[in-house]
This record gives structure tokens, sequence and C-alpha cells, in this order.
């Protein structure tokens, strides 16, 4: 029982107060990259914090659905947050299939997302809605391709399961499929949550923005839950990044939680270095980026199932 | 006692429209007594359905008839009461519609006329999941086949109708042949045209690979399965919206109904047969989808949807196919109840985006995407129900369209419960094409929605449209509430679902009991999530109107500082849709007419595209046109008397003499 409520505490704590600390970490490793000194590690909290207390401006043109999208958006994903498993500890949701209800949930969030950049009758955000559609309709086979690999090697289709106590005997079973699922699952990562080299969250052009374009007309507290949103959605891959490389089992609950949060922050650092080494792909790439990933995954899949 | 009312209420329902005939003086009255006796009906038939998936066992009634071959055997069982419950509801709440939306006290006769038709056409659909036998069944069908034809030609003054319906018509026909040729077959081997007395019919071997041919062309072309399609997007645009409502909700659900019906009749059918139904299904539901995205009439967009729908549920049956191959209890569950649970989760949300479209046509006059916008802030009941109906087919939760797309995805990722090397196992690929699908609707009604019902009106029809009357606001209400109940709470439906796939299997119910409790925990935990996600929702908004009270300041769209936006800078459909239709070139051919402004003082200039069907425009007409050119030809060497005529036939007959002489 106090196993249960540890584990309760632990995701839900982590799922909510962790996501802005990543934020952090990627911009000082860019910062650094960049030779400056760059803002505090927790500077992702006060901007949600001040954005909490300042009130709104609304485009004329918009509908309840505007207002709708941003409230939408951050409840999908926290709910997809109650199927993750954190610290080699099964999650508080699992049940064969709920990757399926993971990535739904965060379609639902994209979905309104798209459907609030519409509202407002810009070209700019019709411009990102669309982008951002056709490449999440990409990156969503990528996603489940890589999970199968995973669940064809562990043999079980909950998310727990796959980066449970079964990970550690199909890594040393079938390294190679899970190494290729691995990266193909990076890639989605960077695809899924706007990050060069698909897309640049510092950007400044509205032409060549993607996701951030999207979100244009969104101010004060309706802005704070976009942000935390998809720092929350960063966290999310993360944590299956870091689940699939990560051993568990080895040792008592709370060290691999330990290792677990040291992942997620090796996990932040990889992404700032990936943001500061690489440019950007023109946007007719990330089409070609994601199939690649995908053909990855069905090559694991291949050595998995033949 | 379940038996007798649903063919009560087929009678009723197929005589329904006869108030609205006889009564020609008093149009209203007519048109309500009409409506009130298909609700009637179809509630009979709704609690006959009902209690027979409650008590899980197939009753029988068997009658003489004397047409030759023929008996008045009906069978009601929990496949056909499945298919019976949206065949029934959904045809009640359209003519509901059709009060507000096609009034008989406006358009006389014509009103009348296409009542009497929509009862009739109900009432076969019903009868066809009721016929036990085999003339029964194709009598049936064909009332449905050619009460429907007359249903799309209800406005055949309109250009592009007639063609649309005859395409229809010829399409259907070409599948009865194949039901024909499939039927005879049966019937010879079984010396009986009882469907009861072909339990186990041979699938292995040449026979079966026939058989499935002939099934797939029948119910094929009926349900509209890639590439049988072709008919699909015309007659359904065509029709008037609540009968595009009752033609692709559930008419092409019938199609689906033949084809588990008799697939269930054969006896083990081999991997192939399983293996072709769910590539059949994925190639349908990507080509369907992208297709779809193409499109900018709304109506002909969400018929191109139906395919793509028609394509989930032929994957989930091909692995309900594959588990009977393998004797996989999980599979054979997960596929069937998938497949099922689809079929009536798609009835209930495209006809409620049908209705939709109608009600924006009837505020608009217009169904072109480009036309609209910003019928939000003018209909915002119907742009809010049309939302729920955008949302569930898109797959999204908390909503029933994912609760079926996850039981077929369960099914296929439950397909890598085989050894290596086993061929099934490669079915587990048909997750990631459901994610595609998925992932391609949700884009597609993105802009459907965007481009409807937010943003600025692009017209003046869109600027000066209107609501819609109750008559029409409550039907759809009702099909957004199902879709959201079924959503929320899909496992108290799969006991009902695991009896129906134990009896059309063939395995005793207990065989399934196991998967089935299984993935019931699962779809509890699912609308677990459901919930936790309303809360979630409702307490971030209960949150945000604390930290936001009061009206807040507005401003203009931002522009990049432009400060006078118009309602033509903003995105259109065509662009949203642009990059991905180009990605998918391959399968997408867009005829673009183009005259680009010239000279320093441009004075005119356009642009337009239209999209080609890759099957109708790509393939049969040039075909039939190549083939009429041959038998022009022919023609010119056939002098068109009456003795050349007996001639021919008199050589047709000795021909067929030394065959069979040689044979």
């Amino acid at each position: 029982m106090t196993d249960l409520l540890a584990r309760a505490l632990f995701q839900a704590g982590l799922v909510l107060l962790a996501p802005p600390l990543l934020l952090g970490i990627v911009n000082r490793v860019k910062a650094l990259f960049a030779g400056r000194k760059g803002p505090p590690l927790w500077q992702a909290y006060l901007d949600l914090a001040k954005l909490l207390r300042k009130g709104a401006v609304y485009s004329r043109t918009t509908t309840w659905v505007f207002r709708a999208g941003p409230v939408v958006g951050l409840a999908a994903v926290a709910c997809a947050g109650l199927m993750l498993p954190v610290g080699g500890q099964p999650a508080l949701l699992a049940f064969p299939g709920d990757f399926i209800l993971f990535a739904y949930l965060l379609g639902l969030a994209r979905f309104f997302t798209a459907l609030a950049a519409l509202d407002t009758g810009s070209s700019f955000e019709g411009m990102g809605a669309a982008r951002e559609v056709t490449f999440a309709s990409m990156a969503e086979p990528a996603l489940f391709l890589a999970l199968i690999v995973l669940a064809r090697a562990t043999g079980s289709l909950s998310l727990s399961g796959m980066l449970g106590p079964g990970l550690t005997g199909a890594w040393s079973a079938a390294a190679p499929a899970l190494l290729l699922a691995l990266i193909g699952l990076f890639v989605v990562t960077l695809a899924e949550n706007a990050r060069i080299p698909v897309d640049d969250p510092n950007t400044h052009l509205e032409l060549t923005m993607i996701h951030e374009v999207m979100v244009l007309d969104h101010s004060g507290p309706d802005l704070a839950f976009i942000l935390y949103g998809a720092a929350m959605k960063l966290f999310l891959f993360g944590a299956v990044v870091v689940g699939l490389v990560q051993r568990s089992g080895t040792a008592g609950p709370w060290a691999s939680r330990a290792w677990f949060l040291l992942g997620v922050a090796g996990f932040a650092v990889l992404v700032g270095v990936v943001e500061s080494v690489m440019a950007r792909l023109r946007l007719t790439r990330v089409p070609q980026m994601l199939v690649g990933a995908s053909v990855l995954s069905v090559f694991a899949l291949v050595l998995l199932l033949r | 006692m379940a038996l007798t009312l649903a063919a009560v209420a087929v009678g009723l329902v197929s005589a329904s429209g006869v108030p609205g005939m006889v009564l020609p003086g008093r149009p209203r009255l007519g048109q309500l007594l009409s409506c009130a006796a298909l609700c009637a009906g179809a509630a009979l038939g709704i609690g006959a359905a009902v209690s027979a998936l409650a008590g899980g066992t197939a009753l029988n009634v068997h009658h003489p008839w004397p047409v030759p071959l023929g008996s008045l055997a009906l069978r009601l069982d929990g496949l056909s009461a499945i298919f019976l419950l949206p065949i029934l509801a959904v045809p009640a709440l359209g003519s509901v519609y059709g009060l507000g939306y096609w009034p008989q006290h406006v358009l006389g006769g014509r009103a009348a006329r296409l009542q009497l038709l929509y009862g009739l056409v109900t009432g076969s659909m019903a009868l066809v999941t009721l016929a036990d036998n085999a003339l029964l069944f194709l009598f049936a069908w064909e009332v449905m086949a050619v009460s429907s034809f007359l249903l799309v030609l209800t406005e055949q003054e309109k250009p592009g109708v007639s063609r649309a319906a005859f395409a229809f018509l010829a399409a259907t026909h070409v599948g009865t042949f194949a039901l024909f040729a499939l039927f005879s077959w049966a019937g010879n081997a079984r010396h009986s045209f009882d469907f009861a007395q072909w339990q186990g019919l041979p699938a292995a071997g040449a026979t079966g690979v026939w058989c499935l041919a002939l099934l797939l062309a029948g119910f094929g072309l009926k349900s509209g399965l890639a590439p049988l399609h072709f008919w699909l997007p015309g007659a359904h645009a065509a029709a008037p919206s609540h009968v595009s409502a009752l033609m692709s909700g559930v008419l092409l659900k019938t199609g689906i109904y033949g084809l588990l019906r008799f697939t269930g009749l054969f006896d083990a059918p081999p991997v192939g047969w399983g293996m072709t139904v769910l590539v059949l299904g994925a190639v349908s539901a990507v080509l369907g989808v992208v297709l779809a995205l193409a499109q900018h009439d709304l109506k002909r967009l969400l018929a191109y949807h139906s395919v793509e729908n028609i394509g989930i549920i032929a994957m989930g049956v091909g692995l309900a196919l594959l588990g009977r191959a393998r004797a996989e209890p999980a599979l054979v569950l997960l596929g069937f109840s998938g497949a099922a649970l689809h079929v009536v989760n798609h009835s209930l949300f495209k006809s409620l985006l049908f209705l939709g479209a109608g009600s924006v046509q009837h505020a608009t006059g217009t169904r072109d995407l480009e036309h609209l916008g910003g019928l939000g802030a003018r209909m915002p009941f119907t742009s809010l129900l049309f939302l729920v109906g955008a949302a569930a087919i898109s797959g999204l939760p908390p909503l029933n369209g994912f609760a079926s797309e996850w039981l077929v995805a369960l099914g296929a990722l439950h397909s890598m419960d085989r050894p290596r090397g086993d061929v099934v196992g490669f079915a587990v690929l048909a997750a990631p094409a459901l994610a595609l699908v998925g992932g391609l609707a949700a884009a597609c009604f993105a802009k459907v929605q965007g481009t409807v019902f937010l943003g600025n009106p692009r017209s003046e029809h869109a600027a000066g449209a209107h609501e819609s009357p109750t008559a029409m606001l409550l039907p759809m209400a009702a099909l957004a509430l199902a879709c959201a109940a079924i959503g929320l709470a899909p496992s108290l439906l799969l006991p009902p679902l695991a009896r129906a796939a134990a009896a059309w299997a063939g395995l005793p119910p207990s065989a399934l009991a196991g998967p089935a409790a299984e993935a019931g925990r699962s779809a509890t935990l699912v609308s677990g999530a459901a919930l936790a996600l309303l809360l979630a929702a409702a307490a971030l908004w209960l949150f945000r109107r604390r930290r936001l009270p009061g009206p807040m300041p507005t401003a203009e769209t931002w522009g990049c500082g432009y400060a006078s936006p118009t309602a033509r800078m903003q995105y259109t459909a065509s662009s949203f849709a642009a990059s991905l239709v180009r990605g998918f070139g391959w399968a997408v051919r867009s005829r673009v007419r183009l005259s680009p402004p010239r000279g320093l003082f441009p004075a005119q200039a356009s642009f337009a595209t239209e999209v080609a069907d890759p099957v109708l425009d790509g393939v049969l007409l040039p075909a039939a046109g190549a083939g009429e050119r041959w038998l022009v030809r022919l023609r010119a060497a056939y002098p068109g008397r009456i003795q050349f005529h007996a001639v021919l036939i008199l050589l047709t007959l000795v021909a067929t003499l030394v065959w069979s002489l040689l044979l």
C-alpha cells in the first residue's frame, strides 16, 4: 500500500513539477554552446507564474473554441501522463494497449490546438496548424512502430510493461532491433515536440514557424497552459526514451528512480546539444526524416518477426 | 416474441411513407404521421434487437413461400441485432431531421415520394439483416438498391445527379450479379437456399478463392471498399443530406453485414482470406482519407471518409478471420468486436456529420469549403455538434471512434502473439496503418471544422447564415450524445459483442470469455482515463475562469502588425491540405485549371483544382470509352436486319451444343 502511494506521488509529482525544469536545462546547454551565461534553470517556472497572473487579450474573430484549445490541450497531455512509467516502476494506469490511448490523447491536444489556431482567421496560424497536423500524421505511425518493436521484444502491450523489468532481457536478446527503435523514437520526440531540426522554438519569423506560430494570439493564462503543456509533452517523450535505455530492477526502487531523474536530465542535455550543433531542416525535408524513422522501426520489426 | 416484433417493425417502417402519400392536402400532418410511424417502427425493432443481444440466443422462424426455392425464413441473432440497431435508429432520426430540412408543405409531392422511399429503404435494410433465405435476402437487397437509387435521383434536375445515380445503379447490380453466382453455387452444393443449411461451407482450395472473390465483389461494391468505392462519393454527395446520412451511415453497412454473415457460414477460412480482407481494408482506409483530404466539397469529403471507415471495419473483419484461421480467440474477439462496434460508431458520427453538412447547406446554400467560414458564431449549436462528430470520426478520446479503433488496433497487436516466421505476425502492421489513418483523419477534420465553422466568413452566403430549426438540431444532439455515451463506457458493450463473435466464429461462448474479460478490464480503464480527462479539463476551465473574470479586452488578430485583415487573407482549405495531398501524389491527381494574370494591368485571373477519383476517372471511364469506340466499330459491320439476329441466335445455340457435347 505504501509502495502504491509512493509510486502515485512520485509519478504525479514528477509529471506535474519536473517539465519546466527540462526547458531550463535545454536552454542552459544552448547558452553554454553559444558562449552565453543563459537564464537560470528555473526560468520557465517564473515565466509560467508571471503569465498566470496576467490578463488576456482576445482576437475579435475568435469563439469559445479558441479559449477551449489550451484547456483541452493541457488536460489531454496531463492525462497521457497517467500512463507514463517513471523510474522503472509501473504507471498508475497500465493496461494492454494503453500506449494507443497515450498517443491519441496527444492527438486530441494537437487537434484542439490546431482548431484554436484556425479560429483566429490568421493565415500565419492556419499555416502553422497545417504544418503541425501534416508532420504529426507522419510522426504518429513512426511512434507506433517504435513502440510495437518494444512490445514484441518485451512481450507486453502496455507502456509500463514495455519499459519494465522485461526490458533488460530484451536488450540482451534483441539489441539491434531495440537500438533502431530507439533512434526512431528519438526522431519522433524531436518532431512531436517542435525541436530542431524540425522546428525552432526560438524562431522569430512567423513564416517559418510550426508550433509557435499556432499560438501567436494566445496570451496570459492561456499561453501559460500551452507552454506548460508543451514542456509536459517533452517530459513524457523524454521519460519514454530514458525508460528504454535504463536498466531497471538491479537496485531498489529509489535507486532506479534516482537514475531515472539523472537520465531525464541527460536527455534534456542531449536535446540541447542537438539544437546547438544542428541547423533546421527545410520544411519539405521533415516528412522524409519521419518516414526514415518509420523505416528504421519497420526494419527492427522485421528482425523480430521473421 | 422479439422476432415477431422485428417483423412488425419491418412492415411498419416500410409502409411509413404512406400517410404522406394519401394526405396530399394536409402535407404537415402527412409528414408528421409518416415520421411518427417510422420512429415507432424503429423503436419496436430496436427493442427486439436489444432483447436479442441481451438474451444471446438466435431466434428463427420458417414459413413456406410460393416463390420457387424461396422460404420466409427469418433469423435474429447477435450479428443481425448489432446491425439492426443503427439501421433503424439512423433513419428514424433522419426523418425527424427531414421535418425541418425537407418539409412536405413546401416541397409537395417530391417530399412525400422521398419519405415513401426513405421508409422503404429502411425496411428493406432491416429485412436484409433478418433474412435467412437466399431468395428473401436477394429480394430485400434489390428493393434496397432500387429504392436508394431513386432516393439519389431526388434532385435529378441538378447537374451530375443522374450520372452519379446511374454509376450507383450499375455498380450495385454488378455486385448483385456476383451474389447470384455465389448463392447458386452454395445452393446447389447444399440443395437448399436456406442459410441455415449452408453452415460449414468449405473455404479451402480453389473453390475458396472463387468464393472470396465473389464475396468481395458483391459485398465490397455495396460497402464501397477500395478500389470498388468509385460510385460512392458521387452518389452520396448528390442525394439530399438526410438521405446521404442514411446511405453513408447505414446503407454501406449492409455490405459489411453480408461479408460477416457469409464468412461466418464458411468453415475455417484460410489465412489468405483474412490477409486479403485486412490488406484491402488498409488500402481502403488510407486511400479514402487521402482522397478526402483533397476534396473541397463538404459532402464529397464526408463520402470519402466513409471509404476510410469501411476500410477500418474491414481491417477488423480481416483480423477476426485471421484469428479463426489460427484459432486465436483473442484475435477473433478483438477483430470482430472492433469491426462491429465501428459499424455502430461510424453510423452514428457519419450521419451526425452529414446532417451537419445539410444544416450548413441549408443555412448558406453552398457546400464548397472555400466559400464557408465563421459559421461557429452564427450557428453555435450546429458547430458544437459537428465538432463532436469531427472529433469522434478522427478517433479521438473520449468519444466512440476511439473505442472501436482501439479495439481493432489492439487486435492487430495481438496478432504478434505468434511464433517467429508466421506470416500472421505481420498483421501487426495494421496498427501503424491505423495510426496513419487516424492522424490524417484528424488533419482532414481540423481542416473541415476550421474552414467551415471557425475564422471569418469567406462569402456573403456564409456571413448571412442562421441557426437551424429545432427539428434539425434535436436528431443531431441525439447522435452526439450516443457518440459520447459509447465513448465513455465501451466496456458495457463487450459482453454482447463477445457472444456475437463466438456465434460468428462457431465457437462456444466460453471460448471467448477470457479475452473478453481482459478486454473489458482494459476498456474500463480507458473509461477511467476518459473521465479523468473530462475532470481535468473542467478543473482547468474553472481555474481559467477564476484567473480571467469578466470580459477581457479584444483586438484584431495578429497579422505581423497589419491592422485590417480581410477574410480573403485566411488560409484556405486547399492550402491547408496541400502539402499532405502533394505527399500522396501517387494516389491523388489534381486537375488544375489556371488562367494566370498577364500584362501590366491584369484584368482576369482564375485558378481552380479538381480531384479526379483514381478508379472512376483514372481506370473505369477510360476503359469504358475504349470499349465504346470498339463497339461503334462493330456496329459499322452490322446490317441491322432481324434475320441477322435470328442467324446469330442459331449460331450461338449450335456453338453451345457443340461445347456441351465436347465436354
